[in-house]
């Protein structure tokens, strides 16, 4: 199985699951898939300078071929991005949790058993 | 290198200098950080002033940073169209601002001009960048700073709409970042000129994913605009955050419209393989959809500020409907239609607060309440901002909808377009006609009369943003022949390409 492969197969199931995550109806799922389809983004964004094993991206005394440093910068650039987007995501739905006492991305209150089957006890308990 | 020659990296610095300057001094000094807004607001109309004053004879001004050439390094471009909106955001901030101050709205929370002064960052170097890449980072830049200033004041209600809107655009983002790893595989540079020529040398083999790039990118610049289907996250946004706020952010749907504007004839013009003009055939149904989906909720708004976010949209449609066109004359039109728009629909947020703080607990709800004091001005500013959402005469719209049609019946489409227009036009009448008589005529029984407002000052900002119109108006042949010019200067990519890449153009 080829190294391409591999990458494609990862970056597609890393975007499908953001997809289905970023979906649901909780904040804590829908930031968790942003999460996954960032990290696919950022697998992309490098894979766009073609995969080369073995090569220096910049200059080398022995390199006779290099990859390309590139996508390696936007990459960097794009990780520092979508982390601090990540951080103020987390802040942001737990500030409107605490705010609106529902951590719906709508922002209603829906029961929760309703939503994934799962007992709520400890959110039953807030206000 | 003469010190004129920086003149288009000041758009984006001083901003960037004044934003930490006001942060430091925002705790102990409040009036000291106002001032350094206001400042650097003034010294950015003046420099775009300035610019486009170096740019309407036809020249591209280029600026290296660093030094680096294109397509290596990144540049900035300043042609008519980027001096054009530079003004309007620069004239956008000054009114937005002083609104702010004036209402007290920039003391409700610790950053509001730090973030303020970001946020125009953000927007003018998107205006100005020629670099993919850059374009993606300055919208993040204005995002960040968007988030910030929509939570400004916070509330539940803020909170809510906030998540949205973030969510929003996160994923927006990423999919910006998908289309441009997608366009860097197949060219190898993110410069857009470069780009532009580049294209034409993709193989026959990646033409599909060429033309999936260049959707995605298209819808991502949609998403930005609000364009239908994609204008879902608009109402609430806008009509939760702080009016002074939204009023800044009717500038932020055109960054789409200009991104659209100013990288499909560049990138995916003619000789762009399966990517040749691929948005266009989406884009005209969208426009109508966004048109009829705008005003028919300026008809239903349960308040104002609802009514001024379905503005946008309507707009944005109105506005898009014209570029579907892609020629000099109806690009032309959009041109002037556009910063028409902008400060129509930043008046429509202002008279909504400005009813807001007269009317006690009713607020801005377009039901009868009580009948309250200075009733008469407000009445009048409203009627204004009605006139010119709806584009009657004399203000502004009316001319750019003129100009909008007539550049719309050189189309084959051209039925659709003036019917979706003038009925748009009908229904936005009604609809303002509707909140207006319902809101300044008809009084609630037993409604308890709201005290007289403190200040009358808040009127300051709405009525300069119609004198803005009106002076649109009045100067309506020398803006729209520059507003030509921009469309004609955008159209030929190969006069910017050669002006960008200098002698590295092939």
């Amino acid at each position: 199985m080829s190294y391409e492969f591999l990458v494609a197969t990862a970056i597609g199931a890393l975007v499908a699951g953001g997809i289905y995550l970023a979906l649901r109806a909780r904040t804590f799922q829908v930031v968790l898939g942003l999460t996954l389809l960032s990290y696919a983004v950022n697998l992309f964004l490098f894979a766009s300078g073609r995969l080369v094993a073995g090569r220096p991206p910049i200059w080398d005394k022995g390199a006779d071929a290099y990859t390309d440093p590139l996508p390696q910068a936007l990459v960097l650039t794009a990780i520092v991005i979508t982390f601090g987007m990540t951080a103020f995501a987390v802040i942001l739905a737990l500030r409107s949790f605490l705010e609106t006492g529902s951590d719906h991305v709508d922002g209603d209150r829906v029961p929760c058993d309703a939503q994934d089957g799962l007992a709520d006890g400890e959110e039953g308990a807030e206000p | 290198m003469t010190l004129a020659d920086h003149l288009p990296i000041l758009p984006v610095a001083i901003p960037a200098l004044a934003a930490p300057a006001a942060l430091l001094v925002m705790r102990r000094h409040r009036a000291l950080a106002v001032g350094i807004g206001f400042a650097a607001c003034l010294a950015q109309l003046a420099v775009a002033l300035l610019l486009m004053a170096r740019v309407s004879g036809g020249t591209i001004l280029v600026y290296s940073l660093g030094d680096w050439p294109a397509p290596f390094g990144i540049v900035l471009v300043a042609d008519r169209l980027a001096a054009l909106l530079l003004v309007l955001t620069a004239t956008l901030a000054l009114i937005a601002l002083l609104h702010a101050v004036v209402t007290k709205a920039d003391r409700k929370g610790w950053h509001f001009h730090p973030l303020f002064q970001f946020q125009l960052m953000g927007l003018n170097g998107a205006f100005l960048t020629g670099d993919l890449f850059n374009l993606f980072v300055f919208f993040e830049v204005l995002l960040i700073a968007s988030y910030g200033l929509m939570l400004h004041g916070q509330g539940p209600a803020r909170l809510k709409a906030g998540v949205q809107y973030v969510v929003v655009n996160l994923v927006g983002s990423a999919l910006f970042l998908i289309a441009l790893g997608m366009l860097y595989a197949l060219t190898g540079t993110l410069n857009m000129a470069d780009m532009g020529l580049r294209v034409r040398a993709v193989a026959p083999a990646d033409q599909g994913l060429l033309r999936i790039a260049a959707l995605l990118l298209t819808s991502v610049f949609a998403l930005k605009a609000a364009i239908v289907p994609l204008h879902l996250w608009l109402p609430r946004t806008y009509s939760a955050a702080t009016p002074a706020v939204a009023a800044l952010f009717a500038i932020l749907t055109k960054v789409g419209v200009y991104a659209l504007i100013r990288v499909v004839p560049q990138v995916f013009g003619e000789g762009a393989g399966a990517a040749a003009w691929a948005p266009a055939p989406w884009l005209l149904p969208a426009a109508l959809a966004s048109a009829c989906v705008g005003f028919a909720g300026v008809f239903t708004a349960r308040s104002l500020s609802e009514q001024a976010a379905y503005a946008v949209i309507g707009s944005t449609g109105t506005l898009l409907i014209a570029v579907a066109g892609w020629s000099t004359a109806s690009l032309g039109a959009a041109l002037y239609y556009l910063p028409h728009s902008t400060l129509t629909t930043a008046v429509l947020f202002l008279v909504a607060d400005v009813v807001a703080r007269r009317r006690g607990s009713f607020g801005d709800a377009t039901s009868p309440g009580p009948a309250f004091a200075g009733r008469e001005g407000a009445a009048l500013l409203f009627m204004g901002a009605a006139i010119a959402a709806t584009g009657l005469p004399p203000l502004s719209g009316f001319i750019g909808k003129l100009l909008i049609l007539k550049s719309a019946a050189a189309l084959p489409d051209w039925g659709w377009a003036w019917a979706v227009i003038l009925g748009t036009t009908f229904i936005g009448v009604i609809g303002f006609a509707r909140t207006g008589s319902a809101i300044f005529w008809k009084t609630a029984e037993g409604a308890e009369t709201p005290p007289a407002p403190e200040t009358r000052l808040d009127l300051i900002a709405p009525v300069l943003a119609l004198a803005c119109l009106a002076a649109l108006s009045l100067g309506a042949g020398w803006a729209s022949a520059y507003a030509e010019a921009a469309a004609a200067q955008v159209l030929a990519p190969a006069t910017s390409a050669a002006a960008v890449l200098g002698s590295a153009a092939p």
